[in-house]
């Protein structure tokens, strides 16, 4: 069973729901995750964030819905970690 | 509690909890004095059939109510439109399926149940009496009289209202609410 640690991702959002509001609702895709969002710049209309995500088991898919849902884009996944049974593996993308 | 949830969302991204409020209190500022000024006319006329005067006010809260959802919708659906075409030209994607697509196609909706809710019901509470008076129930005053002052009472809550959203002391803002309900009683009363 291969289980998803780790992510960061490169999100293009409009300005509402604002930074905190984003994260509740990528927090709430899985039971135990933890989620870091930092603004990185900021247009008329749009922000580009680094949003780091982590937790024992991530659904990828659900985390890319909530962007979705918050009006946000996915432009890249920066870095990743996964793990298979026990032990814990890195990447980058 | 999730469309609650869900309707809170869409009135915040879209920044328009502000404009129900101001539209709740125009509109239903709108139907008070129109109900205050109707009443006040069958009052000076001396209208006794209250038959009457309750289909001819509730005619009036009706329209009222059919015009604030019909005109608020058209407004806002135009707007909410427009907002939504901005942001996926700045987003270069479509936002049908985001909260925001969602809030574009909700919110002119929510809002116009707002401005035609906050003339209906003003006017029925106004009413209220009217109706108690056909039904046998005792009133203290005059069945008229007793409706003039729910509107006056409606009026002056409404300006309750704007002095909390304002930050001004409430018996202030209530006043000058108050004041309004007052000058337009004179006016029609200088049609007698």
């Amino acid at each position: 069973m291969i289980n998803v640690k780790r992510l960061v991702l490169d999100v293009l959002k409009p300005h509402h729901p604002n930074a905190l509001e984003f994260a509740h609702a990528v927090a709430a895709t899985s039971p135990d995750c933890r989620v870091q969002v930092t603004v990185l710049e900021v247009d008329e209309k749009t922000e580009t964030l680094k949003v780091e995500v982590t937790g024992s088991a991530l659904d990828f898919e659900r985390v890319h819905e909530a962007i979705g849902q918050c009006g946000g884009s996915l432009h890249s996944i920066d870095e990743v970690e996964v793990c298979s049974g026990g032990s814990g593996g890195s990447g980058g993308a | 509690m999730q469309w609650l949830h869900r309707a809170r969302l869409w009135l915040d991204i879209t920044r328009s909890r502000g404009i129900a409020r101001r539209y709740f209190v125009v509109n239903g500022f709108d139907g008070a004095l129109t109900m205050l000024g109707l009443i006040m006319g069958f009052t000076i006329s001396g209208a006794s059939d209250l038959v009457v005067v309750l289909n001819a006010c509730l005619g009036a809260a009706i329209a009222l109510g059919v015009s604030g959802v019909s005109s608020a919708y058209v407004s806002e659906a135009a707007e909410r439109r427009k907002a939504l075409a901005e942001l996926e030209a700045a987003m270069g994607k479509d936002l049908g399926g985001s909260a925001h697509g969602h809030a574009a196609r909700w919110v002119p909706l929510l809002i116009a149940l707002v401005n035609g809710a906050a003339p209906l019901f003003i006017s029925l509470f106004i009413l209220l009496p009217l109706w108690l008076a056909r039904a046998g129930v005792p009133l203290p005053w005059l069945p008229l009289h007793t409706a003039l002052g729910c509107a006056v009472v409606a009026v002056f809550l409404l300006g309750v209202f704007l002095g909390r959203v304002s930050g001004q002391h409430w018996l202030r803002s209530g006043l000058q609410t108050l004041f309004i309900a007052l000058l337009t009683m004179g006016l029609v009363w200088l049609l007698e």
